[in-house]
């Protein structure tokens, strides 16, 4: 079978993060974000698999290599020259998904879940439509596009994007997969899928709803990549609890490299992600951060809340707090206090950001 | 020459800069660099040879802190030392008045007369010098120091003439630029000031006849004839007449008015230890904590050897300070604990508070301008953007029972616990420039506010 990953944009809402790194590179838990949905399509017997991009593909391009030989995958890079939206990338891919006439999985790059790829194929094949997608339950459906679909069939009646008043509390997951048929719905220029496709094969009765079970998180922007780190290590305390760390000074969910070398008398966790390489000195207090490879926390530091970015060095007696986001090789100078500090690459912080503020 | 000195310490009703430092302990008294205020004063009086009595003048209530600080004082310095209490505020020029036979008994030549909120090098011989060769056996002496142009408003402000030093003019804070030369609140007078005292006092009892206020308070508070202020009622009189002096000095000096400039004196009385008493000051030593530039540690404090102390940092009596804990431009009283890993910059940490574990207390420094040599310490505004922004963080004090006010005594009981305790900061959070009122316990962060 084959997938399409809509990597696409440029990953703008997870700066200063993505001003270094593609998006689907930068590491989510200890792994690149594109990586756990590679592993989870191929395990779903996914052989190929194409991702349509439009920025940094030499970056990705070599990784992608990398991976191609590790898990026995055939991956395809789709160059859009110019963005082309949420469906157009299909049908630049045109030819490489409708080799060989089966279904085929689409799925947006920040989307973290529990993967359900075997399940949906099955779920697919039951029913005579075009197309199925995923959907999960959320609070505030109005930052999605909603689905209003029948209860047992699970064919869908309407798709309202961004809905202002509430329609339904299932909103679309982001993950599909399609017959390729759908392809001839989709011309090759900047079409948005979830207005001007899915409204139409819904009013056709070609759109079909699957539940997903388990949990759902967009980490497109760092407030929300936190909260999904905090679902994934729960599920993974739940289904692999030998991967977490434990030991003094452990609390809760508190996943770490094992290179990474923590100091004494620290308290980690609950939800933390410590990366490869990374040092954290001694008398250190973390709680839900990730921070990632090579990073150094110096001594007596209290991060809360905070992506700490690869390489990046904060001082002693340092705090930070409220979604605090060092990009790559920032350097934090000995006893500041950063409070939703957003600081591009390769700064150097002398003094302490006491309110929310971007640091060019 | 027999000399005296009087020491001006206020009373109640002044001083309300200074709180909430001042609900719990008189003014005079609050610790500057490990030891009170007034000690510094008294010190460098007690060195003048010829300083027979050192008299202490203010309208507080005598109460137990003040009288156990005199006896000790006396046994330090080994010079008498007495309290003179004026029925009521009388401004710095009616108390000397009314208690002008005592300040003159045993033949005192001449006296000098130190306001107690200042913090200074007290040049005291350097102007009986400066007076031997200036004006005559009659002149009267100020300490002057050089302010700049915008902030000179905020004091005293002297002309005076560039070769004889004679002060020509003199104004208290006009509102337009006068001079940049102020006034120190630091005064040498012979008996004869009381001459010039004693004219003050007839006019305003003229005055008051003419005027009567029939005991409505007029705007500066003025009931009495007795009230006589040395600056405004008798320098600006003198100046010009040949009997005012002018000795500027470039030695530290600073107001202290305010809980911001009461760290901004500690870093100038701890640099002055380290050139003059260097014994006072923490060294670094093997299995002791860092020493950072100068820093006071009270000889009963408990400090981990992880932690980092400095600049500018004095600890006070039992204070404990556990691992890891840095801090720095701060003040922290008698009692306090300060648990691991805490963070504490520019803050005063009241008597017996807590801080826990990895918590982080930041005042914001309230300096003069460091490129700027004249820049004198700003009295700070609190309010900003229309909000009461405190910027010294403060951690109020415990277990003293204020008494209500209006000059009733404060009792002081320090070694006994009150069931509400001192001020608690939770650990892990973090206290921004606020002002913390005693006994409150905290339950999480806080920023710019006043917390009662």
């Amino acid at each position: 079978m084959k997938a399409l990953i809509l990597v696409g944009g440029f990953g703008t809402r997870l700066r200063p993060l993505t001003l270094s790194r593609p998006k689907p590179l930068v590491e989510f838990c200890n792994k690149a974000v594109l990586l756990h949905q590679l592993e989870a399509l191929r395990q779903a017997g996914v052989t190929h698999v194409v991702l349509a991009v439009s920025y940094m593909s030499e970056a990705l391009g070599a990784a992608m290599r990398e991976q191609e030989q590790r898990l026995g995958i055939r991956i395809s890079l789709s160059h859009e020259k110019e963005p082309l939206g949420t469906a157009g990338p299909l049908a630049l891919a045109r030819d490489l998904l409708a080799e060989g006439g089966e279904p085929f999985f689409v799925l947006n790059s920040d989307v973290i879940c529990e993967f359900p790829f075997a399940v949906l194929a099955q779920f697919h094949r039951h029913h005579s439509g075009e197309g199925s997608l995923v959907v999960t339950r959320v609070e505030e459906p109005a930052k999605y596009g909603v689905v209003v679909s029948e209860p047992d069939t699970g064919r869908i009646c309407r798709f309202v994007e961004k809905p202002r008043v509430f329609v339904s509390n299932k909103i679309n997951a982001g993950l599909y997969i399609f017959s390729p048929g759908i392809l001839q719905r989709i011309q090759l220029r900047p079409t948005s899928i979830e207005k001007e496709i899915f409204p139409a094969m819904a009013q056709e009765g070609q759109l079909y709803a699957m539940e997903l079970q388990g949990f759902w998180m967009d980490i497109g922007q760092p407030k929300d990549f936190l909260t999904g780190m905090c679902m994934y290590l729960q599920a993974l305390r739940a289904q692999h609890p030998e991967k977490l760390h434990s030991g003094p000074g452990v609390v809760g969910n508190v996943l770490v490299d094992p290179s990474a070398k923590i100091g004494a008398n620290c308290v980690i966790g609950p939800n933390v992600t410590i990366g490869a390489g990374v040092v954290v000195e001694d008398g250190v207090r973390i709680k839900r951060c990730t921070v990632l490879e090579g990073a150094r926390i110096r001594s007596h530091s209290w991060l809360e809340s905070c992506i700490i970015g690869w390489s990046c060095s904060v001082g002693q007696w340092v705090r930070m707090e409220n979604v605090t986001v060092l990009g790559e090789d920032v350097i934090v100078n000995d006893e500041l206090y950063l409070n939703g500090a957003n600081v591009l690459p390769h700064k150097s912080i002398s003094e302490s950001v006491p309110e929310p503020r971007i640091i060019m | 020459m027999p000399l005296k000195a009087v020491i001006l310490i206020g009373g109640p009703q002044k001083g309300t800069r200074f709180r909430p430092l001042s609900f719990e302990v008189p003014k005079p008294l609050f610790p500057v660099a490990g030891v009170p205020m007034v000690q510094h004063h008294i010190e460098a009086c007690a060195k003048v040879p010829g300083m027979k009595e050192i008299l202490l003048m203010g309208f507080y209530q005598p109460h137990e802190a003040l009288s156990r600080f005199l006896v000790s004082a006396q046994q330090e310095f080994k010079i008498p030392i007495r309290y003179l209490q004026e029925y009521a505020a009388l401004g710095t020029g009616g108390g000397i008045y009314h208690f002008r036979d005592q300040i003159l008994s045993g033949g005192a030549e001449a006296f000098f007369v130190l306001n107690a909120d200042v913090c200074s090098e007290f040049p005291l011989q350097e102007m009986l010098a400066f007076r031997q060769q200036h004006g005559d056996a009659h002149s009267f002496v100020i300490l002057g120091t050089t302010a700049n142009r915008t902030q000179a408003l905020n004091y005293g402000c002297i002309v005076a003439n560039a070769d004889t030093q004679e002060v020509q003019h003199y104004v208290e804070k006009p509102s337009t630029f006068v001079s940049e030369i102020i006034n120190c609140g630091i005064y040498l007078f012979t008996p004869a000031i009381f001459q010039h005292i004693g004219e003050v006092f007839q006019r305003n009892q003229q005055e008051l006849v003419l005027y009567p206020y029939r005991g409505e308070e007029s705007s500066n508070g003025w009931q009495r004839a007795e009230v006589i202020r040395l600056e405004q009622d008798v320098f600006t009189a003198l100046a010009g007449r040949g009997k005012l002096y002018v000795y500027k000095t470039d030695g530290f000096w600073s107001q202290i008015k305010s809980a911001g400039s009461a760290i901004y004196a500690s870093r100038l009385y701890l640099n002055q230890y380290s050139k003059s008493h260097p014994e006072r000051l923490a060294q670094n030593k093997p299995g002791g904590p860092v020493i950072r530039g100068n820093v006071y540690i009270h000889p009963t404090a408990s400090i981990d050897s992880t932690a980092v102390l400095g600049p500018n940092v004095s600890i006070g009596e039992g204070v404990t300070v556990g691992a890891g804990v840095r801090v720095r431009e701060s003040i922290v009283l008698h009692g306090a604990s300060l648990h691991d890993h805490t963070c504490v910059l520019n803050t005063i940490v009241g008597w017996d508070s807590t801080i826990g574990r990895w918590a982080r207390v930041e005042g914001t420094p309230s300096d003069p301008n460091p490129n700027d040599p004249y820049a004198k310490i700003d009295s700070e505004t609190l309010f900003r953007d229309g909000r009461l922004t405190p910027s010294i963080t403060i951690l109020g004090m415990s277990h003293l029972h204020p008494a209500p006010h209006s000059g009733a005594s404060l009792r002081l009981t320090p070694h006994a616990l009150s069931a509400g305790c001192s001020v608690t900061i939770p650990a892990e959070v973090v206290i921004l420039n606020s002002i913390v009122l005693p006994h409150k316990e905290l339950s999480r962060s806080y920023k710019n506010q006043i917390i009662l």
